[in-house]
Protein backbone atom coordinates (compact mmCIF):
# COMPACT_ATOMS: atom_id res chain seq x y z
CA UNK A 1 0.00 0.00 0.00
CA UNK A 2 1.61 3.17 -1.26
CA UNK A 3 -0.07 5.80 0.87
CA UNK A 4 -0.46 7.95 -2.22
CA UNK A 5 -3.96 8.83 -3.38
CA UNK A 6 -5.15 6.48 -6.10
CA UNK A 7 -7.36 7.74 -8.91
CA UNK A 8 -9.61 5.41 -10.91
CA UNK A 9 -10.98 6.76 -14.19
CA UNK A 10 -10.62 6.58 -17.94
CA UNK A 11 -7.25 7.52 -19.40
CA UNK A 12 -8.30 11.04 -20.24
CA UNK A 13 -9.51 14.31 -18.74
CA UNK A 14 -13.24 14.06 -18.20
CA UNK A 15 -14.41 14.64 -14.66
CA UNK A 16 -11.13 13.56 -13.10
CA UNK A 17 -8.94 16.27 -14.59
CA UNK A 18 -9.76 18.93 -11.96
CA UNK A 19 -8.68 16.39 -9.32
CA UNK A 20 -5.36 15.82 -11.09
CA UNK A 21 -4.84 19.58 -11.30
CA UNK A 22 -5.60 20.15 -7.61
CA UNK A 23 -3.39 17.33 -6.35
CA UNK A 24 -0.59 18.49 -8.64
CA UNK A 25 -0.99 22.11 -7.56
CA UNK A 26 -0.76 20.97 -3.93
CA UNK A 27 2.44 19.07 -4.78
CA UNK A 28 0.86 15.69 -3.99
CA UNK A 29 1.99 12.63 -5.93
CA UNK A 30 -0.72 10.18 -6.92
CA UNK A 31 -1.27 6.88 -8.70
CA UNK A 32 -3.78 6.18 -11.43
CA UNK A 33 -5.75 3.12 -12.47
CA UNK A 34 -7.25 3.43 -15.95
CA UNK A 35 -10.54 1.87 -17.01
CA UNK A 36 -10.19 0.41 -20.47
CA UNK A 37 -13.10 -1.98 -20.88
CA UNK A 38 -16.72 -2.52 -19.94
CA UNK A 39 -15.76 -5.74 -18.13
CA UNK A 40 -13.31 -3.88 -15.96
CA UNK A 41 -15.95 -1.29 -15.12
CA UNK A 42 -18.55 -3.91 -14.25
CA UNK A 43 -16.06 -5.67 -12.03
CA UNK A 44 -15.38 -2.42 -10.23
CA UNK A 45 -19.10 -1.87 -9.71
CA UNK A 46 -19.61 -5.44 -8.44
CA UNK A 47 -16.73 -4.97 -6.03
CA UNK A 48 -18.78 -2.36 -4.19
CA UNK A 49 -16.24 0.45 -4.17
CA UNK A 50 -18.38 2.88 -6.14
CA UNK A 51 -21.05 4.29 -3.87
CA UNK A 52 -23.25 5.34 -6.77
CA UNK A 53 -21.73 3.00 -9.39
CA UNK A 54 -19.88 5.89 -10.94
CA UNK A 55 -16.35 7.14 -11.42
CA UNK A 56 -14.35 9.29 -10.59
CA UNK A 57 -13.17 7.28 -7.61
CA UNK A 58 -10.31 8.50 -5.41
CA UNK A 59 -8.89 6.33 -2.67
CA UNK A 60 -7.36 8.68 -0.16
CA UNK A 61 -6.68 8.52 3.58
CA UNK A 62 -8.58 5.25 3.97
CA UNK A 63 -11.68 6.55 2.17
CA UNK A 64 -13.10 5.51 -1.18
CA UNK A 65 -14.42 8.89 -2.28
CA UNK A 66 -16.73 9.39 -5.24
CA UNK A 67 -18.42 12.55 -6.54
CA UNK A 68 -15.97 15.05 -7.96
CA UNK A 69 -16.93 17.95 -5.71
CA UNK A 70 -16.62 15.85 -2.55
CA UNK A 71 -13.17 14.73 -3.66
CA UNK A 72 -12.03 18.24 -4.57
CA UNK A 73 -13.37 19.81 -1.36
CA UNK A 74 -11.53 17.23 0.71
CA UNK A 75 -8.24 17.80 -1.09
CA UNK A 76 -8.64 21.58 -0.90
CA UNK A 77 -9.39 21.41 2.83
CA UNK A 78 -6.54 19.03 3.55
CA UNK A 79 -3.89 21.01 1.68
CA UNK A 80 -4.95 24.50 2.81
CA UNK A 81 -6.31 25.61 -0.52
CA UNK A 82 -9.75 26.47 0.86
CA UNK A 83 -9.35 29.92 2.38
CA UNK A 84 -8.86 30.91 6.00
CA UNK A 85 -12.48 31.13 7.17
CA UNK A 86 -16.10 30.50 6.23
CA UNK A 87 -16.47 33.68 4.19
CA UNK A 88 -13.36 32.99 2.11
CA UNK A 89 -14.62 29.47 1.61
CA UNK A 90 -17.93 30.88 0.42
CA UNK A 91 -16.14 33.00 -2.21
CA UNK A 92 -14.01 30.08 -3.32
CA UNK A 93 -17.10 27.87 -3.58
CA UNK A 94 -18.99 30.48 -5.61
CA UNK A 95 -16.11 30.98 -8.03
CA UNK A 96 -15.42 27.26 -8.39
CA UNK A 97 -19.09 26.50 -9.02
CA UNK A 98 -19.29 29.13 -11.75
CA UNK A 99 -16.14 27.83 -13.41
CA UNK A 100 -17.46 24.27 -13.11
CA UNK A 101 -20.58 25.29 -15.05
CA UNK A 102 -18.31 26.54 -17.86
CA UNK A 103 -16.16 23.40 -17.66
CA UNK A 104 -19.28 21.27 -17.94
CA UNK A 105 -19.81 22.72 -21.42
CA UNK A 106 -16.21 21.84 -22.34
CA UNK A 107 -16.66 18.35 -20.88
CA UNK A 108 -19.65 17.42 -22.99
CA UNK A 109 -18.53 19.22 -26.15
CA UNK A 110 -16.52 16.30 -27.67
CA UNK A 111 -19.59 14.09 -27.29
CA UNK A 112 -21.91 16.40 -29.23
CA UNK A 113 -23.21 15.10 -32.56
CA UNK A 114 -21.32 16.61 -35.53
CA UNK A 115 -24.24 18.81 -36.57
CA UNK A 116 -24.37 20.45 -33.12
CA UNK A 117 -20.65 21.07 -32.72
CA UNK A 118 -20.50 24.53 -34.24
CA UNK A 119 -23.43 25.78 -32.20
CA UNK A 120 -22.01 24.32 -28.99
CA UNK A 121 -18.64 25.92 -29.60
CA UNK A 122 -20.39 29.28 -30.10
CA UNK A 123 -22.17 28.77 -26.77
CA UNK A 124 -18.89 28.06 -25.00
CA UNK A 125 -17.36 31.19 -26.50
CA UNK A 126 -20.40 33.27 -25.57
CA UNK A 127 -20.53 32.06 -21.98
CA UNK A 128 -16.79 32.33 -21.45
CA UNK A 129 -16.53 35.86 -22.81
CA UNK A 130 -19.84 37.29 -21.57
CA UNK A 131 -20.60 35.50 -18.35
CA UNK A 132 -17.61 33.86 -16.67
CA UNK A 133 -14.34 35.52 -17.67
CA UNK A 134 -15.65 39.06 -17.06
CA UNK A 135 -16.42 38.10 -13.46
CA UNK A 136 -12.88 36.99 -12.71
CA UNK A 137 -11.36 39.87 -14.67
CA UNK A 138 -13.34 42.18 -12.41
CA UNK A 139 -12.40 40.32 -9.20
CA UNK A 140 -8.70 40.62 -10.02
CA UNK A 141 -9.01 44.24 -11.12
CA UNK A 142 -10.91 45.29 -7.99
CA UNK A 143 -8.51 43.92 -5.41
CA UNK A 144 -5.34 44.08 -7.51
CA UNK A 145 -3.98 40.95 -5.83
CA UNK A 146 -2.27 37.97 -7.41
CA UNK A 147 -4.85 35.40 -6.34
CA UNK A 148 -8.62 35.33 -6.54
CA UNK A 149 -9.39 35.02 -2.81
CA UNK A 150 -7.71 36.27 0.35
CA UNK A 151 -4.41 37.17 -1.28
CA UNK A 152 -3.46 33.51 -1.14
CA UNK A 153 -3.27 30.62 -3.60
CA UNK A 154 -6.45 28.53 -3.44
CA UNK A 155 -8.57 25.94 -5.22
CA UNK A 156 -10.29 28.80 -7.07
CA UNK A 157 -7.03 29.80 -8.77
CA UNK A 158 -6.32 26.22 -9.83
CA UNK A 159 -9.81 25.78 -11.24
CA UNK A 160 -9.58 29.07 -13.15
CA UNK A 161 -6.21 28.36 -14.78
CA UNK A 162 -7.46 24.92 -15.81
CA UNK A 163 -10.56 26.47 -17.37
CA UNK A 164 -8.62 29.20 -19.17
CA UNK A 165 -6.28 26.69 -20.78
CA UNK A 166 -9.14 24.33 -21.70
CA UNK A 167 -11.17 27.09 -23.36
CA UNK A 168 -8.09 28.44 -25.16
CA UNK A 169 -7.57 25.02 -26.73
CA UNK A 170 -10.93 25.50 -28.47
CA UNK A 171 -10.87 29.29 -28.85
CA UNK A 172 -7.27 30.53 -28.92
CA UNK A 173 -8.01 34.27 -28.70
CA UNK A 174 -10.58 33.97 -25.93
CA UNK A 175 -8.57 36.07 -23.45
CA UNK A 176 -7.99 38.94 -25.86
CA UNK A 177 -10.30 41.32 -23.96
CA UNK A 178 -9.10 40.26 -20.51
CA UNK A 179 -5.67 41.66 -19.60
CA UNK A 180 -5.94 40.71 -15.92
CA UNK A 181 -6.68 37.10 -16.85
CA UNK A 182 -3.78 37.07 -19.29
CA UNK A 183 -1.43 38.14 -16.49
CA UNK A 184 -3.12 35.67 -14.10
CA UNK A 185 -2.55 32.87 -16.59
CA UNK A 186 1.17 33.62 -16.81
CA UNK A 187 1.50 34.00 -13.06
CA UNK A 188 -0.25 30.70 -12.29
CA UNK A 189 1.61 28.85 -15.03
CA UNK A 190 4.85 29.89 -13.40
CA UNK A 191 4.06 28.59 -9.94
CA UNK A 192 6.47 25.69 -9.42
CA UNK A 193 3.92 22.89 -8.90
CA UNK A 194 1.76 24.08 -11.77
CA UNK A 195 4.75 24.66 -14.04
CA UNK A 196 5.77 21.05 -13.40
CA UNK A 197 2.24 19.82 -14.18
CA UNK A 198 2.26 21.72 -17.47
CA UNK A 199 5.40 19.97 -18.67
CA UNK A 200 5.38 16.87 -20.87
CA UNK A 201 5.45 13.64 -18.92
CA UNK A 202 3.23 14.92 -16.10
CA UNK A 203 -0.08 13.22 -15.17
CA UNK A 204 -1.94 15.96 -17.06
CA UNK A 205 -4.07 14.38 -19.77
CA UNK A 206 -4.25 15.56 -23.38
CA UNK A 207 -7.46 16.92 -24.93
CA UNK A 208 -10.02 14.20 -25.69
CA UNK A 209 -9.47 12.40 -28.99
CA UNK A 210 -11.49 9.84 -30.98
CA UNK A 211 -10.07 6.93 -29.02
CA UNK A 212 -10.98 8.50 -25.67
CA UNK A 213 -14.52 9.28 -26.79
CA UNK A 214 -14.98 5.75 -28.10
CA UNK A 215 -13.69 4.25 -24.84
CA UNK A 216 -16.04 6.32 -22.70
CA UNK A 217 -19.05 5.65 -24.93
CA UNK A 218 -18.37 1.90 -24.82
CA UNK A 219 -17.73 1.66 -21.11
CA UNK A 220 -20.61 3.88 -19.99
CA UNK A 221 -22.90 2.64 -22.76
CA UNK A 222 -24.01 6.15 -23.72
CA UNK B 1 -32.99 45.81 7.21
CA UNK B 2 -33.96 42.75 9.12
CA UNK B 3 -30.71 40.83 9.27
CA UNK B 4 -32.49 37.69 8.15
CA UNK B 5 -31.21 35.90 5.05
CA UNK B 6 -33.15 36.98 1.95
CA UNK B 7 -33.79 34.47 -0.81
CA UNK B 8 -34.29 35.55 -4.44
CA UNK B 9 -36.00 32.98 -6.68
CA UNK B 10 -39.31 32.17 -8.26
CA UNK B 11 -42.15 31.08 -6.01
CA UNK B 12 -41.48 27.38 -6.28
CA UNK B 13 -39.01 24.67 -5.36
CA UNK B 14 -36.44 24.44 -8.15
CA UNK B 15 -32.86 24.92 -7.04
CA UNK B 16 -33.74 27.01 -4.00
CA UNK B 17 -35.69 24.36 -2.13
CA UNK B 18 -32.65 22.60 -0.56
CA UNK B 19 -31.65 25.97 0.87
CA UNK B 20 -35.09 26.58 2.35
CA UNK B 21 -34.92 23.11 3.92
CA UNK B 22 -31.46 23.73 5.37
CA UNK B 23 -32.27 27.13 6.84
CA UNK B 24 -35.49 25.74 8.30
CA UNK B 25 -33.70 22.70 9.73
CA UNK B 26 -31.19 25.05 11.37
CA UNK B 27 -34.07 27.05 12.86
CA UNK B 28 -33.15 30.17 10.88
CA UNK B 29 -35.94 32.51 9.79
CA UNK B 30 -35.63 33.92 6.29
CA UNK B 31 -37.38 36.26 3.87
CA UNK B 32 -38.16 35.63 0.24
CA UNK B 33 -38.33 37.88 -2.81
CA UNK B 34 -40.08 36.18 -5.75
CA UNK B 35 -39.32 36.59 -9.43
CA UNK B 36 -42.60 36.62 -11.33
CA UNK B 37 -41.53 37.75 -14.80
CA UNK B 38 -38.47 37.91 -17.00
CA UNK B 39 -38.27 41.62 -16.22
CA UNK B 40 -37.76 40.79 -12.55
CA UNK B 41 -34.77 38.66 -13.48
CA UNK B 42 -33.39 41.29 -15.84
CA UNK B 43 -33.70 43.92 -13.13
CA UNK B 44 -31.66 41.79 -10.74
CA UNK B 45 -29.07 41.08 -13.42
CA UNK B 46 -28.75 44.76 -14.39
CA UNK B 47 -28.44 45.72 -10.74
CA UNK B 48 -25.27 43.65 -10.50
CA UNK B 49 -26.52 41.36 -7.72
CA UNK B 50 -26.06 38.12 -9.60
CA UNK B 51 -22.44 37.13 -10.00
CA UNK B 52 -23.14 34.83 -12.96
CA UNK B 53 -26.51 36.38 -13.96
CA UNK B 54 -28.35 33.50 -12.30
CA UNK B 55 -30.55 32.71 -9.35
CA UNK B 56 -30.71 31.26 -6.69
CA UNK B 57 -29.27 34.26 -4.89
CA UNK B 58 -29.22 34.58 -1.12
CA UNK B 59 -28.34 37.75 0.73
CA UNK B 60 -26.68 36.59 3.93
CA UNK B 61 -24.11 38.11 6.31
CA UNK B 62 -23.36 40.99 3.97
CA UNK B 63 -22.81 38.73 0.96
CA UNK B 64 -24.91 38.25 -2.15
CA UNK B 65 -24.29 34.54 -2.56
CA UNK B 66 -25.07 32.60 -5.72
CA UNK B 67 -24.56 28.95 -6.71
CA UNK B 68 -26.68 26.54 -4.73
CA UNK B 69 -23.82 24.43 -3.40
CA UNK B 70 -21.83 27.47 -2.24
CA UNK B 71 -24.87 28.80 -0.39
CA UNK B 72 -25.70 25.43 1.10
CA UNK B 73 -22.10 24.82 2.24
CA UNK B 74 -21.95 28.21 3.95
CA UNK B 75 -25.21 27.69 5.82
CA UNK B 76 -24.29 24.15 6.83
CA UNK B 77 -20.92 25.22 8.22
CA UNK B 78 -22.30 28.29 9.97
CA UNK B 79 -24.99 26.29 11.76
CA UNK B 80 -22.84 23.24 12.56
CA UNK B 81 -24.55 20.86 10.16
CA UNK B 82 -21.35 19.94 8.33
CA UNK B 83 -19.68 17.31 10.49
CA UNK B 84 -16.89 17.69 13.01
CA UNK B 85 -13.84 17.38 10.72
CA UNK B 86 -12.63 17.08 7.13
CA UNK B 87 -13.40 13.38 6.85
CA UNK B 88 -16.97 13.76 8.08
CA UNK B 89 -17.37 16.66 5.67
CA UNK B 90 -16.12 14.44 2.86
CA UNK B 91 -18.77 11.82 3.67
CA UNK B 92 -21.48 14.47 3.91
CA UNK B 93 -20.36 15.96 0.59
CA UNK B 94 -20.27 12.55 -1.10
CA UNK B 95 -23.76 11.66 0.12
CA UNK B 96 -25.23 15.06 -0.68
CA UNK B 97 -23.76 15.09 -4.19
CA UNK B 98 -25.46 11.76 -4.88
CA UNK B 99 -28.71 13.16 -3.53
CA UNK B 100 -28.36 16.26 -5.69
CA UNK B 101 -28.00 14.06 -8.76
CA UNK B 102 -31.30 12.40 -7.81
CA UNK B 103 -32.76 15.80 -6.97
CA UNK B 104 -31.91 17.02 -10.47
CA UNK B 105 -34.14 14.28 -11.94
CA UNK B 106 -36.93 15.09 -9.50
CA UNK B 107 -36.99 18.86 -10.05
CA UNK B 108 -36.65 18.71 -13.83
CA UNK B 109 -39.42 16.18 -14.34
CA UNK B 110 -42.32 18.70 -14.53
CA UNK B 111 -40.38 20.60 -17.22
CA UNK B 112 -39.90 17.62 -19.53
CA UNK B 113 -41.61 17.85 -22.92
CA UNK B 114 -44.72 15.65 -23.14
CA UNK B 115 -43.08 13.04 -25.38
CA UNK B 116 -40.17 12.56 -22.98
CA UNK B 117 -42.12 12.47 -19.71
CA UNK B 118 -42.78 8.75 -19.51
CA UNK B 119 -39.15 7.80 -20.16
CA UNK B 120 -37.96 10.43 -17.69
CA UNK B 121 -40.29 9.10 -15.03
CA UNK B 122 -38.99 5.58 -15.57
CA UNK B 123 -35.40 6.82 -15.24
CA UNK B 124 -36.22 8.74 -12.08
CA UNK B 125 -37.81 5.70 -10.42
CA UNK B 126 -35.02 3.40 -11.59
CA UNK B 127 -32.25 5.63 -10.26
CA UNK B 128 -34.01 6.26 -6.95
CA UNK B 129 -34.73 2.60 -6.26
CA UNK B 130 -31.62 0.99 -7.77
CA UNK B 131 -28.86 3.52 -7.26
CA UNK B 132 -29.51 6.12 -4.58
CA UNK B 133 -31.86 4.69 -1.97
CA UNK B 134 -29.95 1.40 -1.71
CA UNK B 135 -26.74 3.36 -1.06
CA UNK B 136 -28.26 5.22 1.89
CA UNK B 137 -30.13 2.16 3.21
CA UNK B 138 -26.71 0.49 3.37
CA UNK B 139 -25.08 3.43 5.16
CA UNK B 140 -27.74 3.31 7.87
CA UNK B 141 -27.57 -0.48 8.08
CA UNK B 142 -23.78 -0.57 8.37
CA UNK B 143 -23.51 1.79 11.35
CA UNK B 144 -26.97 1.37 12.87
CA UNK B 145 -27.05 5.01 13.94
CA UNK B 146 -29.87 7.54 13.73
CA UNK B 147 -28.08 9.95 11.41
CA UNK B 148 -26.11 9.43 8.23
CA UNK B 149 -22.77 10.82 9.39
CA UNK B 150 -20.96 10.98 12.72
CA UNK B 151 -23.96 10.02 14.82
CA UNK B 152 -25.11 13.59 14.58
CA UNK B 153 -27.72 15.57 12.63
CA UNK B 154 -26.21 17.12 9.50
CA UNK B 155 -27.03 18.58 6.12
CA UNK B 156 -26.90 15.06 4.69
CA UNK B 157 -29.94 14.04 6.76
CA UNK B 158 -31.87 17.14 5.69
CA UNK B 159 -31.10 16.57 2.02
CA UNK B 160 -32.05 12.90 2.20
CA UNK B 161 -35.41 13.57 3.81
CA UNK B 162 -36.15 16.18 1.16
CA UNK B 163 -35.27 13.71 -1.62
CA UNK B 164 -37.36 10.94 -0.04
CA UNK B 165 -40.46 13.11 0.30
CA UNK B 166 -40.15 14.41 -3.27
CA UNK B 167 -39.66 10.92 -4.66
CA UNK B 168 -42.70 9.72 -2.73
CA UNK B 169 -44.79 12.42 -4.38
CA UNK B 170 -44.01 10.72 -7.70
CA UNK B 171 -44.37 7.16 -6.41
CA UNK B 172 -45.91 6.80 -2.94
CA UNK B 173 -44.53 3.31 -2.32
CA UNK B 174 -41.01 4.12 -3.47
CA UNK B 175 -39.56 3.25 -0.04
CA UNK B 176 -41.24 -0.18 0.04
CA UNK B 177 -37.94 -2.07 -0.09
CA UNK B 178 -36.09 0.23 2.32
CA UNK B 179 -37.11 -0.31 5.94
CA UNK B 180 -34.28 1.75 7.40
CA UNK B 181 -35.11 4.68 5.15
CA UNK B 182 -38.72 4.42 6.29
CA UNK B 183 -37.72 4.73 9.92
CA UNK B 184 -35.18 7.43 9.01
CA UNK B 185 -37.98 9.38 7.36
CA UNK B 186 -40.17 9.14 10.46
CA UNK B 187 -37.31 10.03 12.78
CA UNK B 188 -36.04 13.07 10.88
CA UNK B 189 -39.59 14.33 10.22
CA UNK B 190 -40.06 14.50 13.97
CA UNK B 191 -37.12 16.77 14.66
CA UNK B 192 -38.82 19.96 15.91
CA UNK B 193 -37.50 22.38 13.26
CA UNK B 194 -38.25 19.92 10.48
CA UNK B 195 -41.66 19.07 11.88
CA UNK B 196 -42.47 22.76 11.83
CA UNK B 197 -41.28 23.10 8.23
CA UNK B 198 -43.49 20.18 7.19
CA UNK B 199 -46.61 21.84 8.52
CA UNK B 200 -48.97 23.91 6.34
CA UNK B 201 -48.12 27.60 6.35
CA UNK B 202 -44.37 27.07 6.38
CA UNK B 203 -42.10 28.35 3.61
CA UNK B 204 -41.82 24.89 2.10
CA UNK B 205 -42.99 25.09 -1.50
CA UNK B 206 -45.44 22.67 -3.13
CA UNK B 207 -44.64 20.74 -6.26
CA UNK B 208 -45.05 22.94 -9.32
CA UNK B 209 -48.36 22.64 -11.13
CA UNK B 210 -48.68 22.11 -14.88
CA UNK B 211 -50.19 25.56 -15.33
CA UNK B 212 -47.18 27.28 -13.75
CA UNK B 213 -44.51 25.45 -15.75
CA UNK B 214 -44.83 27.82 -18.72
CA UNK B 215 -44.71 30.87 -16.46
CA UNK B 216 -41.43 29.71 -14.94
CA UNK B 217 -39.93 28.82 -18.32
CA UNK B 218 -40.75 32.36 -19.52
CA UNK B 219 -38.71 33.89 -16.70
CA UNK B 220 -35.57 32.03 -17.69
CA UNK B 221 -35.84 31.46 -21.44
Amino acid sequence: MAGKPRLTYFNGRGRMEPVRWLLAAAGVEFEEKFLESREQYEKLIKGGDLMFQQVPLVEIDGMKLVQTRAILSYIAGKYNLYGKDLKERALIDMYVEGITDLMQMILVFPFSPPEAKEKNLESIKERATNRYFPVFEKVLKQHGQDFLVGNKFSWADVQLIEAILAVEEQIPAVLSAFPQLQAFKIRMSNMPTIKKFLQPGSPRKPPPDEHYIETVVNILKI
Amino acid sequence: MSGKPKLHYFNGRGRMEPIRWLLAAAGVEFEECYLETKDDLIKLQKGGSLLFQQVPMVEIDGMKMVQTRAISNYIAAKYNLYGKDLKERALIDMYVEGMLDLNELLITHPFQPADKKEQHFATLVDKATNRYFPAFEKVLKDHGQDFLVGNRFSKADVQLLEAILMAEEYKPDILAKFPLLQSFKARISNIPTIKKFLQPGSQRKPQIEEKDVQKVLKIFY
